[in-house]
C-alpha cells in the first residue's frame, strides 16, 4: 500500500476516481455505459471523447515543459489549423446536391498539420536560436496566431459542409470515438519512441540540467527544436478534431484558453514545471481530470454564471490534494491535534 | 586552552538516509575561543553533521547542548536565533543589494513611525560599518555586493553570520575558491573572531590550513566518530591515517608512467592560434597519445578558457583545430564528442551532473549522445556499462539506480569521469577533477588518469594545485595572463613551474 502511494501516478489517479465517485453520488446514472446505435454511449465515453483534443495538446505541452520550455501559443495554433483545414475543404454544393471538397481531403489535412508544425518550429527557433524566454517567444504567436487565423477567415466562422471531414470529431470506429483513437495512437507512438530510443533520456537530461547535457554532447538545440515542432503539430491535430467536431472553424474561439488547460493537465499529471521529470500517462489523467470537472459541473446543473467560480474552487481543491506539502500538513494536524492552540 | 568553556556539545548524533547510515553516534565538542577542524573523507558525514547542527535536518538520535542548555534547532533561522551561524562553500550575498543591506537583511533598523516609519538606511549603513570595522574589514558598505571579488564577498558573509551575536560559527569549506592571499585575509578574520570568544567549526580539505589555524580536530569516518585530537598531538600523517582508516603507503609519485613512444605520429588533438576575445590570447597546443599534459597557471590565467575552447563549449574567435593531423570541424560539444574528445568540467554541479537522473543514466549519457537517436543503448546494456565502471572506479553508491545527487562530491566526480570513460575517449580534458574531493579519492583519481594515459588516451590535466600537476604530467604547459608562458618537460619541479608563472627565468640546472 505504501509503495502504491509512492507511485508517481497514485495521486492523479486517486483524484480522478474521487471526482467520478462524487459524480456518481449526485447522479447514479453517471457511470453507466451502454451500447447504442452501433457504438458505446454514456457520460464516461463522452468525457473521454471530449477530452481527446486536450490530451493531444497536453502531450505536446508535456514534452515542451520537460525541456524547461512552455508553449502558450497552442490555442492559437489550434485556431490556425482549424482555419486552414476549413478553408481548403470548404464545401460547395454541386449540381447534383453532392458536396465536394475544394481540395482533396488528405491534402487539406496534411497542409493544416504542416502549417501547425511550422508554427511549432517558429516557436522553437525563437527559443533556441534567438534565445528568447519560452513564455515570451510563444506569447508572440499566441497573439499573432489568432490574428492570422482571423485574417484568413475574414472574421467569419467558416462552415464545412463536406461530410467525410466530420468523421474526425464525430465518427466512431469499432464503437469507440475516432478522436479517442487518434489520441491513443499518438500516445502509443510517443510511448514507443520515448522508451525504445534515447529521446526520453535526452529530454530528461536537457530538462534536468541543460548545460550538463550540452557538455555531455547532447544536441540540445536540435532536440528542443523538434519538441516545439511536435507541440505545434499536436496542437494542429487537436485543431482538426475540434473543427471537425463543430463542423466549422471559428478563428475567435477555437482553442480559446486551451493553453492554460494544457498546462494545468500537465501539472495535475505530476510533471514538474521546472523541467526534467515528466510523465505522459500522468498528463493523460490530468486532461481527464479537467474534462471530468467540466462535465461534472454541467451534470450537477450548476448555473452558468457561477460555473467558472465552481470550477476554480474545484481546481483549487484538486491542487491541494496533489500537493505533498499540504498532505503532510494535514497528516501532522490529524496525528497531533492541539486542542488549545488557535 | 583545554579547559576553555564548552559552548556546544553534540552527543551520540545519528542520522540515516535511505540506504545509508550517514551518521552514527557522533560526538562534537566546541569550546569558546577555539578553532575546531572537522575532518573526514567525502561521505564521512561532515555535511550531514553540519545540517543537523544548523537545523536543516533533524537527527534520529542524540542531543545538542548549547551553553549547557539542551537545544533542538528546527531550521537555519532558528539555529541562528540560538546562536549557531553557518557560512557555506560559495558565499551567498544577494548581488543586487549593497553590502550593508546584505548584512542587515532580515533585521533592518526601523525609523520611528512618527518620522515616516520605514527602514532607517543611515542606521543600517552605520551598523554595517561598525560591524565590519570591529572585525577589521575595510569595505565601502554602500557598494553592491555583486560587484565585489568573491573573496571579499566571503568576508562579508562571515561578518553577516556573526552579526547576530553568534556563539558558534560554522565555516564549510570557505577557502575552496580563494587564492593564497585571500585565504590569509580570511584566516586573520577567523583569528579575530576566535579571540572574541566565538567557537568556530572549520571544514576544509586542505591539511596545511588545518594546522595553520586550528586548535583541535574531530575526525569522522563513514559516519562514525573516530576521535578528537589536539592539533599539536596529531601530525598530518596521523590525521590522514585517521581519516582514511589506514596508513597511506606513499602519497608521493603514483605508479611509474612512461609515455608511449609515438614516433612521428601527429598529435591526436592540436590547436593553432586559438583565441577568444577577453578570455584567451592566440595560442598553440598539442595533445599526444598516451601522454598527460599538465596545464598550470594561476586562477584567471586562462586554463579553463583554453579547455572550453578545445571542446567548443565557447566559440573561438580564431584558430584551427586538427585531429590526427587532419583539420577538424569542431563547432559544438557534440562535434568534439564525435571525434573522440571528452571533457570533465570544473563545476560539477552546474555543468557536470544531471542531478535528478540516476547514476546509470548519468554514466550512459555521453555514450548515448555519441550514438545519437538512431541507435539505442538498451537499459540492460546501460546497466552492464554502469555496473562495470562503478566497480572499476570504486564509485560509492547505494546502487546504479540511485539519483546521482545523493552521492558525495568525490563520487559524483568519479561518475562523471565514468561517463567519459564509457565513450572510450581518445582525448580526455580534465578541468580541476580533484577539486573538493578528499585525499584518498584524489590518489585513486590520479591513478585512474595514469592508467588512461597508459592505455593510449591523450590527457589534458588541469589543476590549481601545482604539486599535483608536477606529479602527474609528462609535460607541463604554463599559462600566464591568458597567454602561453612556456612549456616544461617531465621532471620539472614545482619551483620551475612557479618561476615560470611569476616570470622569473629559471637558471638552467
Amino acid at each position: 500500500m505504501k509503495r502504491l502511494a509512492q507511485h508517481a501516478l497514485f495521486w492523479p489517479c486517486t483524484t480522478l476516481l474521487l471526482l467520478l465517485v462524487v459524480c456518481a453520488v449526485f447522479n447514479p446514472a453517471f457511470l453507466g455505459v451502454a451500447w447504442q446505435g452501433g457504438h458505446l454511449y454514456g457520460n464516461l465515453v463522452d468525457i473521454l471523447n471530449r477530452a481527446a483534443p486536450l490530451m493531444v495538446v497536453s502531450m505536446g505541452m508535456t514534452l515542451v515543459i520537460a525541456v524547461r520550455g512552455l508553449d502558450i501559443s497552442v490555442g492559437a495554433v489550434v485556431a490556425i489549423a482549424a482555419t486552414v483545414a476549413a478553408l481548403m475543404i470548404g464545401g460547395s454544393f454541386s449540381a447534383g446536391g453532392e458536396v465536394a471538397s475544394r481540395f482533396p481531403l488528405w491534402l487539406a489535412l496534411a497542409t493544416a498539420l504542416g502549417v501547425a508544425a511550422a508554427c511549432g518550429l517558429w516557436n522553437g527557433l525563437l527559443v533556441v536560436k534567438a534565445g528568447m524566454q519560452p513564455i515570451v517567444a510563444t506569447l508572440i504567436l499566441m497573439v499573432a496566431g489568432r490574428g492570422i487565423a482571423q485574417l484568413l477567415t475574414g472574421g467569419q466562422i467558416i462552415t464545412v459542409y463536406y461530410a467525410p471531414f466530420y468523421t474526425l470529431g464525430n465518427g466512431f470506429l469499432l464503437g469507440i470515438p475516432v478522436a479517442l483513437w487518434i489520441a491513443a495512437a499518438l500516445w502509443a507512438v510517443l510511448h514507443l519512441v520515448l522508451s525504445r530510443s534515447a529521446l526520453g533520456l535526452f529530454i530528461r537530461a536537457i530538462g534536468g540540467n541543460p548545460e550538463a547535457a550540452r557538455v555531455a554532447g547532447v544536441r540540445s538545440s536540435a532536440i528542443t527544436l523538434c519538441v516545439y515542432t511536435f507541440c505545434g503539430l499536436a496542437a494542429g491535430v487537436a485543431g482538426l478534431i475540434i473543427s471537425s467536431n463543430v463542423k466549422s472553424a471559428d478563428a475567435n474561439n477555437a482553442g480559446q484558453l486551451l493553453e492554460l488547460d494544457a498546462i494545468l493537465a500537465v501539472t495535475l499529471g505530476g510533471t514538474a514545471l521546472t523541467g526534467g521529470r515528466f510523465t505522459l500517462a500522468g498528463t493523460i489523467i490530468g486532461a481527464l481530470i479537467i474534462q471530468t470537472l467540466t462535465s461534472m459541473i454541467y451534470s450537477l446543473g450548476v448555473p452558468p454564471e457561477v460555473n467558472l467560480v465552481v470550477k476554480a474552487a474545484l481546481v483549487f481543491a484538486v491542487m491541494l490534494l496533489q500537493s505533498a506539502g499540504f498532505r503532510a500538513l494535514v497528516m501532522r494536524v490529524a496525528r497531533n491535534p492541539r486542542p488549545g492552540a488557535t | 586552552m583545554s579547559d576553555a568553556a564548552i559552548v556546544l556539545r553534540a552527543r551520540d548524533i545519528s542520522r540515516a538516509f535511505p540506504g545509508v547510515q550517514a551518521l552514527s553516534g557522533v560526538e562534537l565538542t566546541l569550546r569558546a575561543g577555539e578553532v575546531h577542524a572537522l575532518m573526514g573523507q567525502n561521505g564521512a558525514g561532515k555535511s550531514t553533521l553540519i545540517k543537523v547542527l544548523t537545523g536543516v535536518q533533524a537527527p534520529d538520535t542524540g542531543s545538542i547542548e548549547l551553553l549547557g542548555q539542551p537545544v533542538t534547532p528546527r531550521s537555519p533561522l532558528h539555529a541562528q536565533e540560538l546562536g549557531i551561524s553557518a557560512v557555506h562553500q560559495e558565499s551567498h550575498l544577494l548581488p543586487n543589494l549593497s553590502v550593508a543591506e546584505n548584512i542587515c537583511a532580515g533585521r533592518y533598523p526601523r525609523r520611528p513611525w512618527l518620522r515616516g516609519g520605514g527602514i532607517d538606511w543611515r542606521e543600517t549603513n552605520k551598523r554595517a560599518r561598525e560591524l565590519l570595522a570591529g572585525l577589521g574589514i575595510e569595505l565601502d558598505v554602500a557598494q553592491l555586493a555583486g560587484g565585489l571579488p568573491a573573496a571579499v564577498q566571503q568576508l562579508a558573509t562571515v561578518a553577516r553570520a556573526v552579526a547576530t551575536d553568534a556563539r558558534v560559527l560554522i565555516l564549510d569549506e570557505p577557502t575552496s575558491s580563494l587564492d593564497a592571499e585571500e585565504v590569509k585575509a580570511l584566516f586573520a578574520l577567523i583569528r579575530r573572531l576566535r579571540d572574541k570568544g566565538v567557537a568556530i567549526l572549520f571544514v576544509t580539505h586542505f591539511l596545511d590550513q588545518v594546522y595553520e589555524v586550528c586548535d583541535r580536530i574531530t575526525v569522522l569516518r563513514n559516519g562514525k566518530f573516530v576521535g578528537e585530537y589536539a592539533c599539536g598531538k596529531l601530525d598530518a600523517r596521523g590525521l590522514v591515517a585517521a581519516m582514511v582508516g589506514r596508513e597511506l603507503v606513499n602519497a608521493g609519485r603514483p605508479a611509474a608512467h612512461a609515455p608511449a613512444d609515438t614516433g612521428g605520429a601527429p598529435a591526436v588533438l592540436a590547436a593553432r592560434g586559438i583565441s577568444r576575445r577577453g578570455q584567451l590570447k592566440p595560442m598553440d597546443i598539442e595533445l599526444r597519445a598516451g601522454e598527460v599534459l599538465g596545464l598550470a597557471g594561476l586562477l584567471g590565467s586562462g586554463r579553463t578558457e583554453l579547455a572550453r575552447l578545445l571542446f567548443a563549449l565557447d566559440a573561438r574567435d580564431s584558430g584551427e583545430l586538427s585531429v590526427d593531423g587532419k583539420p577538424a570541424k569542431i563547432d559544438q560539444p557534440a562535434d568534439a564528442l564525435q571525434l573522440g574528445l571528452g571533457f570533465c568540467p570544473e563545476d560539477r554541479k552546474e555543468s557536470g551532473i544531471v542531478a535528478e537522473l540516476s547514476v546509470r543514466e548519468n554514466i550512459a549519457l555521453a555514450l548515448q549522445a555519441r550514438m545519437g537517436l538512431g541507435k539505442f543503448l538498451k537499459p540492460a546494456e546501460q546497466r552492464a556499462l554502469a555496473e562495470k565502471l562503478v566497480a572499476a572506479l570504486g564509485v560509492k553508491t547505494a546502487g546504479i539506480e540511485t539519483p546521482i545527487a545523493q552521492l558525495s562530491g568525490g563520487n559524483q566526480q568519479k561518475a562523471i569521469i565514468a561517463r567519459w570513460l564509457a565513450t572510450n575517449p581518445r582525448v580526455l580534458i580534465l578541468d580541476e577533477p580533484t577539486r573538493g574531493i578528499d585525499i584518498a579519492a584524489k590518489q585513486e583519481l590520479m591513478n585512474e588518469v595514469l592508467q588512461l594515459a597508459n592505455a593510449g588516451t591523450a590527457v589534458l590535466f588541469i589543476s590549481a594545485e601545482i604539486e599535483e600537476v608536477v606529479r602527474l604530467s609528462d609535460r607541463i604547459m604554463v599559462l600566464r595572463d591568458r597567454a602561453k608562458a612556456g612549456e616544461l618537460p617531465r621532471g620539472a619541479d614545482e619551483d620551475a613551474v612557479y618561476s615560470m608563472i611569476s616570470m622569473i627565468s629559471s637558471a638552467p640546472a
